[in-house]
């Protein structure tokens, strides 16, 4: 294993490093700096898991006091935005268990399918395909598509793939083995390329093909 | 190699943390099996458009909002 990403900054010093100081000394403008850094992240994050707008306002409130409050057991040996994920993570599966009133939640719900881990669709994509949609229609696509995932192959592949977590990092966040994460995240992957070639795929366009069948030439007529 | 095989590595192959060796074994595949070859570089390229596409857009006045509500319950906090 020649060319495994080297780890970035393990010799060198995380910036966050200075800030999380700055925050404990009692300087709340650094902490400032650490949300504004992190905020949008952690909104995403509580959305994919609750799928809930108000909920994941919510979590990243929660998340973010929470993670203030708990600094000073904060061990640093993690990455401060790893452990705040955490926090994130843990509040959103709260919030998830609360609006299923007390029902368990876990990370494993439902990863026990075999459904899409292997390809069966092998129709090639067009070069750009998403430029055949609006914004609007690509965001309803790729959030539909995402929501159909199991909620423990979802995370797994938001915190790895679009949030760039490493691996080992989201073993960490997500009290998951480091091969439970990468079995997830293969699955996660070939299911999501599954169903987006529905729509990216050359030889069917999902959308164009809902409201109007092919009809046969003047059949009807 | 078989197909199943390349499947196992594929994630290490969008990763790029293959073996020099195995790299060549994984090109001699591709150049004779187009269904692998499309699954890969669909699959790298569902992962690029989840990654640059923002699914959950927070609204400036929103994130502002929200910045606020933060800072000023940490400000109780302590």
């Amino acid at each position: 294993m020649s060319t495994i990403q080297p780890i970035a900054g393990q010799d060198e010093q995380h910036p966050d490093v200075a800030l999380v100081a700055q925050v404990r000394a009692g300087d709340v403008a650094a902490y400032d700096t650490l949300v504004r850094k992190y905020e949008r992240q952690i909104f995403r994050i509580a959305q994919h898991i609750t799928q809930n707008r108000e909920d994941a306002e919510d979590v990243m409130q929660d998340a973010f006091l929470k993670a203030y409050e708990k600094l000073d057991q904060f061990q640093g040996n993690s990455k401060f935005y790893t452990w705040l994920v955490r926090i994130a993570v843990n509040e959103s599966l709260m919030r998830l268990r609360k609006r299923r009133t007390g029902k368990l939640v876990s990370m494993d719900e439902d990863v026990q399918t075999d459904e899409g881990s292997v390809p069966r669709d092998f129709a090639d994509w067009a070069p750009n395909p998403e430029q055949n949609y609006t914004q609007a229609e690509l965001a309803e696509i790729l959030k539909k598509t995402i929501q159909g995932l199991p909620q423990g192959f979802r995370v797994v592949f938001v915190l790895r793939d679009v949030e760039g977590l490493s691996t080992e990092e989201t073993a960490e966040t997500l009290g998951l083995s480091v091969p439970a994460v990468k079995s997830r995240l293969l699955r996660a992957r070939l299911q999501l390329r599954e169903r987006l070639t529905r729509y990216f795929g050359r030889k069917a366009p999902a959308i164009a093909q809902a409201g109007a069948a092919p009809r046969g030439d003047g059949a009807e007529a | 190699m078989t197909c199943t095989e390349f499947l196992k590595i594929l994630d290490d192959v969008i990763d790029e943390s293959i073996a020099v060796e195995t790299r060549t074994e994984i090109e001699a595949h591709l150049r004779k099996c187009g269904h692998c070859e499309v699954v890969l570089n669909t699959t790298r390229k569902t992962i690029e458009i989840f990654r640059c596409h923002e699914i959950y857009e927070v609204p400036t006045e929103v994130s502002e909002r929200l910045h606020s509500a933060i800072m000023e319950r940490c400000k109780k906090a302590k």
